[in-house]
């Protein structure tokens, strides 16, 4: 998968939990729970949304690797390819 | 026969406007049948019926809006025709009657016999222009009153009934959060809130739930807010008296342990339907339950009996970031528990100083039902029942 195609499935399953979020106002490298009102509900259905989509289950150990946009399309990237 | 009405849909939330019937004259319905979807100041909501029985009449029209109590629709119990439910309205009819016996004219029984105009006129009179406008608006021209020459239904008396009909548009946000405030100030103002707030060490709930969501798909994962709510339901078998409504100057204890869980909506303005039942859940079971609910509010598709069953509410604030959560009583309920965040802070166990996740849990609850005593248990049980997490998992269980 190039990096455009899965840019666009996450921001296609954010949208579907914040539907008020325009993903161009997305700023790559701060904390996205910052940026976007993501409550613990609203993040396991991102990931529920993800995996459903993408095949990649996300551990819950993994979370604190996750701020960041840049960190999560970093770690679907190198999921998907490994 | 029987009535139907529109149930209750939460404090302050006095109306609503009926959107659309879910059954048909002749439809069985059972009870927990969705029967129709009202709309309310917060959400467009799927009304159950109680009863069982089959549809006979339908009372409203779609788009009428009406208040909390009135007549839905009316029911044919098993075996009964008919005639007889139609000699039953008409008997309910004459009890509700807007004419109490007390000092009868010598005219009156005359003067009332004949409701009907003087000289019917079965032909109605309908302008050409009127009938054209009619069918273009979607009016149906037998209901209007025509204030024409010999009672014909003119063009504008076609416009007005149209307007009449057409619901006006709803600023929900505004609606949201008018309702929000008079049931919040119907709160403050009668209900004389005590508050007290306690610590919670949360490390053995943190570190089980973590093994316990290990190695479990993504769609199998439980969140904190779950035992939490867990925890509280079966404190509150012990503490009954936070679990109910102030009702006629009086406690009433719930019928089961029915948490209100607040939800906030991303448009804005918060909402807290109920999850019944919670204290015989399982936590996968509550964990559906919870998401399903968090996704329907959100969604606006609530069921009436989520909007009216709650006996107590819950709120988890944290994951907005804050650590303590002073509540509002939501009436006529009497208690209102809320989890701030869990953070890492010192704590002494043992005699020896730990960094733990601790949370601070809070009650705000209403002193004409309970006292502070009561309510200080109350909270220790919760704190206690988190220390052991996996004796929350068991449905059924008896604390």
């Amino acid at each position: 998968m190039d990096d455009a195609t899965l840019r666009k499935a996450v921001f296609d399953t954010l949208c579907r939990i914040a539907p008020e979020v325009s993903p161009g106002e997305i700023e790559p490298a701060v904390p996205l729970r910052d940026q976007i009102d993501l409550d613990s509900m609203d993040w396991l259905n991102f990931l529920v949304g993800l995996h459903a989509r993408l095949g990649v289950d996300i551990p819950e150990s993994d979370y604190r690797r996750l701020v960041t946009l840049d960190d999560l399309l970093a770690y679907l990237g190198a999921k998907l390819s490994g | 026969m029987i009535e139907f009405r529109l149930p209750s849909l939460g404090a302050e939330m006095d109306e609503g406007t009926l959107l659309e019937w879910k059954v048909q004259p002749g439809d069985v319905v059972r009870k927990g049948h969705v029967v129709a979807v009202v709309d309310t100041s917060k959400s467009a909501i799927d009304v159950e019926i109680w009863q069982e029985g089959t549809v006979w009449e339908l009372a409203l029209e779609p788009q009428q809006t009406v208040p909390v109590g009135t007549v839905m629709l009316r029911l044919l119990e098993a075996g009964e025709t008919p005639g007889h439910a139609e000699a039953e309205k008409r008997r309910l009819a004459a009890e509700a009657g807007p004419a109490p016996a007390a000092a009868p004219s010598p005219a009156a029984p005359l003067a009332a016999a004949p409701a009907a105009p003087a000289v019917p006129d079965l032909r109605q009179r309908v302008s050409p222009a009127a009938r054209k406008r009619a069918a273009e608006l979607e009016v149906d021209v037998t209901r209007i009153a025509g204030t024409g020459p010999k009672g014909a239904v003119t063009l504008e008396d076609i416009e007005k009934a149209a307007a009449a009909a057409r619901p006006a548009p709803k600023d929900r946000g505004l609606e949201m959060r008018r309702a929000i405030g008079a049931a919040m100030a119907r709160s403050k103002r009668e209900i004389p809130h005590y508050y007290l707030a306690t610590e919670v060490p949360l490390a053995r709930a943190t570190a089980w739930l973590a093994a316990r969501n290990e190695g479990r798909p993504v769609t199998g994962r439980v969140l904190m807010a779950v035992p939490m709510l867990k925890a509280v339901a079966l404190a509150l078998r012990r503490y009954p008296d936070l679990n109910g409504f102030y009702r006629d100057g009086a406690f009433v204890p719930g019928g089961g342990i029915h948490a209100g869980v607040a939800i906030s909506l991303r448009q804005g303005g918060l909402i807290a339907p109920a999850i019944r039942d919670v204290d015989v859940m399982g936590l996968d079971d509550l964990m559906r339950a919870l998401a399903d609910l968090v996704a329907r509010a959100r969604a606006l598709t609530l069921r009436s009996s989520e909007m009216s069953d709650a006996t107590i509410t819950v709120t988890n604030l944290g994951d907005q970031g804050v650590e303590v959560v002073h509540g509002v009583i939501y009436p006529p309920q009497v208690a209102l528990v809320g989890f701030g965040k869990p953070t890492e802070r010192p704590w002494v166990e043992d005699g020896k100083m730990v960094v733990a996740p601790v949370v601070t849990l809070t009650l705000a609850a209403d002193h004409r039902a309970s006292d502070g005593h009561r309510g200080a248990l109350f909270l220790a049980e919760v704190a206690r029942l988190l220390q052991t997490p996996e004796r929350l998992d068991a449905a059924g269980q008896e604390s």
